[in-house]
């Protein structure tokens, strides 16, 4: 017998004093998703805007690393509320995992989704930045389905390995009318045009290129190192950009 | 009070359903709360009640709760073993039972078969809450 989902009737009221909502995907892992989405909420957060970052990166959550989040925990509050971290609202399975493996399969990642989207209470944010994992598998499709003002901002490198998986995100989010910001190369090396071109064919908006940064891994876990970065630089130029 | 929300989506559901179905008030509904998530009883019901209360657009005065417990069932899907979360909660840590209420797939990352130690099970039943039934007036 089937029974009745109760969660998903409260999502959009958890939502609704949110008045920007940023996905960070890309199709390919390993391009830097996490530390455009962790560093960009720092960036809009020390702008003065009221930011918020959910991890859903189920199976390897990785922002907790990038911005040094220890020692904190939601409090339960009609519900959990995200600590406060680094002037930044973080939400993330790790709060529950204590960093253990998560070996999930495909509905639990969507009840996870589910219960976490019903049970936050996010309060009234300017930005709401999601760290998505790569792909397009069930993460995708329920932020897709439950998250209706999401915009993606795509991320993906110079590779042509790369943009082979970052189309095929391109693809399902232009077939399904979702907003998209724009990409973000990461890791550039050298001045090339390639991904500019092949991105421009696509019909979306190249945003601009982050080059690659040796002295990043050093700022890993430390906000303050994080800032001054070339990376943090460039990302804040193409966010300067572009009217998020 | 994080079964306060629950309790939330429970009463805006109903809600929802008597628009759709043009009812004027909510005899009963029928939940089911599994095993795995572990929901103080008493709070969730506080809650309940007090939700109904500030929404004024449907009767809820008179409405039933019948709160139904749904045993947890696990299955493995390596070995086949089956087992319920009681009989393995006495091996996790207060932290790690607290984390598996607020999200019960967390089970997969606690706990393990507890005949061939395999992380990959499945619940079967007992995981959440849920709504058997509505049933209401017009």
């Amino acid at each position: 017998m089937a029974y009745i989902e109760p969660r998903t009737s409260v999502i959009d009221k958890r939502l609704r004093n949110i008045k920007r909502i940023i996905s960070v995907a890309s199709g390919k892992g390993g391009v830097g998703k996490s530390l455009v989405a962790s560093s960009l909420a720092l960036s809009l957060s020390r702008k003065g805007y009221k930011t918020g970052l959910m991890d859903l990166d189920l199976y390897g959550p990785s922002s907790h690393i990038i911005l040094g989040v220890k020692d904190v925990y939601p409090q339960e509050e009609k519900g959990i509320v995200p600590p406060e971290v680094h002037g930044i609202r973080f939400m993330s399975i790790v709060y529950y995992t204590d960093d253990k493996p998560s070996p999930f399969r495909g509905t639990d990642i969507s009840n996870i989704i589910i219960e976490l989207l019903a049970i936050t209470q996010w309060g009234s944010l300017d930005f709401l930045i999601i760290d998505m994992p790569p792909g397009i598998g069930d993460e995708t499709l329920d932020v897709i389905r439950f998250i209706k003002d999401s915009k993606f901002l795509v991320v993906t490198t110079p590779s042509k390995v790369a943009l082979g998986a970052v189309n095929k995100l391109i693809w399902i989010l232009k077939e399904l009318k979702i907003p998209v910001i724009g990409v973000v190369e990461n890791m550039a090396r050298n001045q090339s045009f390639f991904i500019r071109n092949e991105i421009r064919k696509t019909g979306l908006h190249y945003l601009g290129a982050i080059c690659f940064d040796e002295n990043l891994e050093d700022a890993i876990g430390d906000t303050e190192k994080l800032m001054k970065t070339s990376f943090m630089r460039d990302l804040n130029n193409i966010v300067a950009k572009i009217n998020l | 009070m994080h079964e306060w929300a629950l309790a939330e989506s429970i009463v805006d559901t109903a809600v929802d359903t008597a628009k759709r179905e043009r009812l004027r008030t909510i005899d009963e509904i029928i939940i089911l709360i599994g095993e795995l998530q572990q929901i103080e009883r008493d709070i969730f019901e506080f809650a309940l009640k007090e939700i109904t209360k500030t929404r004024k657009t449907i009767g809820f005065k008179k409405t039933i709760f019948n709160i139904k417990i749904e045993k947890s069932r696990l299955k493995c899907r390596v070995c086949g073993y089956t087992w319920s979360f009681n009989e393995i909660r006495k091996n996790l840590s207060e932290e790690e039972s607290e984390a598996i209420h607020f999200i019960p797939e967390i089970a997969f990352v606690h706990t393990r078969c507890p005949r061939c130690n395999s992380p990959d099970f499945e619940i079967i039943s007992g995981r959440g809450i849920a709504i058997k039934s509505i049933r209401g007036s017009r």
